[in-house]
Formats: structure tokens, C-alpha cells, sequence
């Protein structure tokens, strides 16, 4: 029964040692070791929650780029469109502006022709008359070179002329 | 017969050169001359009980001992002398009080003719630096060692990787934390953190130290009742005197009424229970396990012959392997269960 009896020495030496190393284990390993564990912890958890918070806004830049992106090709869209459709437009009123102005100066062209033309009839008629005239003149005056034809119709003249 | 014991003593010569010196030693004690005629089995026996239990001796190779301090606290005073004036066997030691002799492991006082005086023996109280008060000592000095060096560890670098010895300790604090304080105590665990690790890890440092058979381990310090006992004294205090109002509601006025006479003393037995479960579990888990490990080793000496040593040494390793794995599980237990009963007395409500 030796084993069972605790011995008084073993039990104040196990006292006195406990009771040493709980006080300077306590005050110079526990405390600054969990200190030091629960600081470290914090410091992973926050470092943990920094990179999925950066994860977060990577994702949300990614997505906003994405976003801006196709913003700016519809905005390229929308402008192509709108050009073409200027193009267009300028086109047709060029086109269009260029006919009218073509019509135009056909019209005036036509005008100006007739005008000219009738002025040459003009011409054409004087010249025509006074050449007629010329030709009657120098006929009539080949006819009464002969004097006894201008007695002649002076008196066909005198005789339809009958006195009132 | 003669030859017989030649080769026996030459067993002992060789198990004494292998590194067993320490678990060892009791045997070439009990090899000594004057009781080598004894039964094998006899002698087997008083070499386990001998190294399971104390000596005011310090073997260091073989015979050879070293002298530790006898402090006795005599009722005419204090006396130190050195356990080797009363070594050997029958002799007496004249010290300034009384005259002082070995029974066993106990000093007796004699009287003028030689014999033991029972009733001024009791009067005198034992304090001395024994085998095991020494292992003690060099388990506390490990243990400031290791811990020192970890918390430089730490002040040096919060924020770094643990490594080294760092890295082997942080696992079993963070254990001790997370599993075994928290979830038994809540939020109030912080208090008790120090008293938790100490525990643990002075259970751990003696478990481990009483499976390495030579310097600095061989001694069987958390198999010693007296260390048990004193661990689990102090765990009954830290209990009662953190105890708030529900603990002691519950233990004074259970419910219903009716049930008084039944469980105050049914509580009352619990209080005291509990420390005791915690002494005797880790006294007899670790005696058992130095006593299977040094009989397997006496098996050899019990058959008388070298043949039977492999199958010992298997089991032998077989048994360390195991006493590893419990070293570990009875400091873990103790811890738990310390942590439970300061939980249960410190809850807050039911």
C-alpha cells in the first residue's frame, strides 16, 4: 500500500513547482504567446478578408469594365449608324440638289437656245426682207428701165383711177 | 545453480550497457549478492515496485548512486544530511535530533538500541529531495526552457510563420484553446488559460519524461499519487472557490424539495469525486503502463534465458508506442475534464 500513500515531501514539492511554474509561465509564455496567437489570428482572418473584399472589387471593375465596354461599342454602333445614315442623306440631297441644278441649267440653256433663235429668225427675216426688198427693187427697176412700160402702167394706173 | 547466476548477472552487466540504465538500475539493486539466492519472480517484483515508486537515491549507472538532500521537519527542528549516510543497508545516521534509519523507502527514527521508534517517527516529516523531486525539478526546468524559447519565438515575430519547436507547441496551446477551454467554459475561458496549459503540458512533459528510459526521463513522476493527488487538490480549489451561485444552488437546494436528504450528500460526494476520478485515472494509467513495460522486461529475467528477450523487446516497443499515444490522452483527459468541472461550475445558468 506503499503506492497509494502519498508522500508529504512529493506533495509539497509538487506544490511549490506547480505553483512556480503556473506564475512564471503565466506571466512570461501564456500570456504573450496567446496574445501573440489570437494577434496573428486576427491578422489572417483580416488579411483573408482584404483579399476576397480586393477578389469582390476585382470582380466588380471586371464587370464595370465589361459594362463600359459594351456601353462604348453601341455608342460606336449607334455613331456608325448615324453617319452612314448622314452619308447618306448628304448623298441624296447632293444628288438631288446636283439634279435640280442640272434641270436648272438645261432650262436656261433652252431659254438662252430660244432666245437666240429668235433672234437669228429676227435676222434671218430682216436679212430675207431686205433682201426681197433688194431683188424686188432691182426686178422692178430691170421691168421700168423701159420707158414706154412706165407710161404703160401709168396709164393702166390713170385708168383705174376714176375721178370722184 | 552458480553458472546459472554468473550468466544472470552478466544478463544484467549487458541490459545495464544498453541504454536501459535508468529502468535498469532497480534490477542490479535486487541483484545485489545477499538476495540473488531470491525467486526470480520475487525479485522482479521488488525492481518494478522500486521503480515505480520513490528512493531517496539517485541512481545514475548500475550501483553507483548519487547522494540526494534528507530534509527532515522534526518536532526539535529542521535536519539536512545526505542520503548516502544511510544508504546502505541497516545503517544508522546520528543526526542533530535524533538518529535516523532507511525502512524500505521511509525514515524511521531509531532509538539508543538500534530499534524503530513508530510513535517519533510520525512526528517527523519527510521533505527530502527525492528521486522523483528531482525529475520534478529537471521536468519544470525543461519546461521553462521550452517555453521561454517559444515566447522569444513569438516576440520576435507575431505575424510570422511559427517554426521550429514553435510550430510543434503552437498546435497543442491552440488546441487546448479551441477544443478543450472554449467549448467547456465559453466565454469566460480566458481566466483559466494559464492554470489549463500549465496543467496540460506538466502532465505531458512527465508523461513522456517516465517513457525514456535514461537521463533525463526513467522516473515515474504522474504515476506518483502524491503528484496526482496534489494536481487534482488543485483543481478542487480552482472549482469551489470559481463556483458561482447556480453551482452551489444546484448542489444545496436540488429540485423538488422532497429530494434534499437524497442528493445534498449525493452532491456533496460529487464536489470531492471529481478531483478524485481525475488522481487515481492518471496514477493508474501511468503506473500500469511503467508496470507492463518492466514486466515484459522481467519476463527475460523470470525464464532465465536471452531467448525470450526479442519477443520482450517487441512488446516492450510495442507498449512505448502505445504509452506515447496515452501520454498524450491522459494530459488531454486531465485537461478536459478540469476544464469541464470549472465549466460546470462557473455556467452561468442551466
Amino acid at each position: 500500500m506503499d503506492l497509494v500513500t502519498p508522500n508529504i515531501g512529493l506533495v509539497f514539492w509538487t506544490t511549490v513547482c506547480f505553483a512556480i511554474l503556473i506564475f512564471i509561465l503565466g506571466k512570461y509564455a501564456w500570456k504573450p504567446i496567446l496574445a501573440a496567437i489570437s494577434e496573428r489570428e486576427k491578422s489572417i482572418e483580416s488579411a483573408l478578408s482584404m483579399a476576397e473584399a480586393a477578389k469582390e472589387e476585382m470582380a466588380r471593375l471586371t464587370s464595370e469594365n465589361e459594362e463600359l465596354l459594351k456601353q462604348a461599342r453601341a455608342e460606336r454602333d449607334l455613331i456608325l449608324k448615324e453617319a452612314r445614315k448622314m452619308k447618306d442623306q448628304i448623298v441624296a440631297e447632293a444628288k438631288d440638289s446636283a439634279q435640280a441644278e442640272g434641270a436648272r441649267m438645261i432650262e436656261r440653256a433652252r431659254i438662252e437656245i430660244d432666245n437666240q433663235k429668235a433672234i437669228a429668225m429676227a435676222d434671218v427675216k430682216n436679212q430675207v426682207a431686205t433682201l426681197s426688198l433688194e431683188i424686188a427693187e432691182k426686178v422692178l427697176r430691170k421691168q421700168f428701165e423701159d420707158q414706154k412700160k412706165q407710161d404703160a402702167l401709168v396709164a393702166d394706173l390713170l385708168k383705174e383711177v376714176k375721178l370722184k | 545453480m552458480v553458472s546459472g547466476t554468473i550468466l544472470k548477472s552478466k544478463i544484467f552487466n549487458i541490459l545495464l550497457i544498453c541504454a536501459f540504465f535508468s529502468l535498469a538500475a532497480p534490477f542490479a539493486k535486487a541483484a545485489t549478492a545477499e538476495d540473488s539466492t531470491k525467486d526470480p519472480k520475487e525479485r522482479a517484483k521488488e525492481a518494478i515496485l522500486e521503480h515505480i515508486g520513490d528512493s531517496h537515491s539517485w541512481p545514475v549507472l548500475g550501483k553507483t548512486t548519487i547522494g540526494l538532500p534528507v530534509i527532515l521537519y522534526t518536532d526539535k527542528g529542521l535536519e539536512v544530511f545526505s542520503s548516502k549516510k544511510i544508504e546502505a543497508e541497516g545503517s544508522v545516521y546520528q543526526g542533530a535530533n535524533y538518529s535516523y534509519k532507511l525502512e524500505g523507502n521511509k525514515i524511521k527514527v531509531v532509538d539508543a538500541a538500534g530499534k524503530v521508534d513508530e510513535v517519533t517517527s510520525k512526528k517527523v516529516w519527510d521533505f527530502s529531495i527525492t528521486r522523483n523531486v528531482i525529475s520534478l525539478f529537471m521536468s519544470c526546468a525543461i519546461l521553462l526552457l521550452v517555453f521561454f524559447g517559444v515566447s522569444s519565438a513569438y516576440r520576435k515575430g507575431i505575424n510570422k510563420a511559427p517554426k521550429g519547436l514553435q510550430s510543434f507547441i503552437e498546435p497543442l496551446i491552440v488546441f487546448v484553446r479551441d477544443d478543450v477551454a472554449i467549448p467547456n467554459m465559453g466565454y469566460k475561458y480566458a481566466r483559466f488559460m494559464p492554470l489549463l496549459l500549465t496543467i496540460f503540458f506538466f502532465i505531458l512533459i512527465n508523461n513522456l519524461l517516465g517513457i525514456v528510459p535514461f537521463f533525463p526521463g526513467g522516473y515515474n513522476l504522474t504515476g506518483n499519487i502524491a503528484v496526482t493527488g496534489t494536481l487534482a487538490v488543485i483543481i478542487l480549489f480552482v472549482v469551489n472557490l470559481n463556483g458561482n451561485k447556480y453551482y452551489w444552488k444546484h448542489i444545496f437546494s436540488p429540485n423538488p424539495w422532497w429530494l434534499f436528504p437524497i442528493m445534498i450528500p449525493v452532491e456533496i460526494v460529487s464536489i470531492f469525486s471529481k478531483p478524485i476520478a481525475l488522481m487515481i485515472r492518471l496514477f493508474a494509467n501511468m503506473t500500469a503502463g511503467h508496470i507492463v513495460a518492466l514486466s515484459l522486461i522481467s519476463l527475460i529475467f523470470i525464464f532465465g534465458t536471452l531467448w525470450i528477450a526479442p519477443v520482450s523487446v517487441a512488446f516492450v516497443v510495442f507498449m512505448d508506442c502505445i504509452e506515447v499515444l496515452i501520454a498524450f490522452l491522459q494530459a488531454y483527459i486531465f485537461t478536459l475534464l478540469s476544464a469541464l468541472f470549472i465549466g460546470m461550475a462557473i455556467m452561468e445558468h442551466h
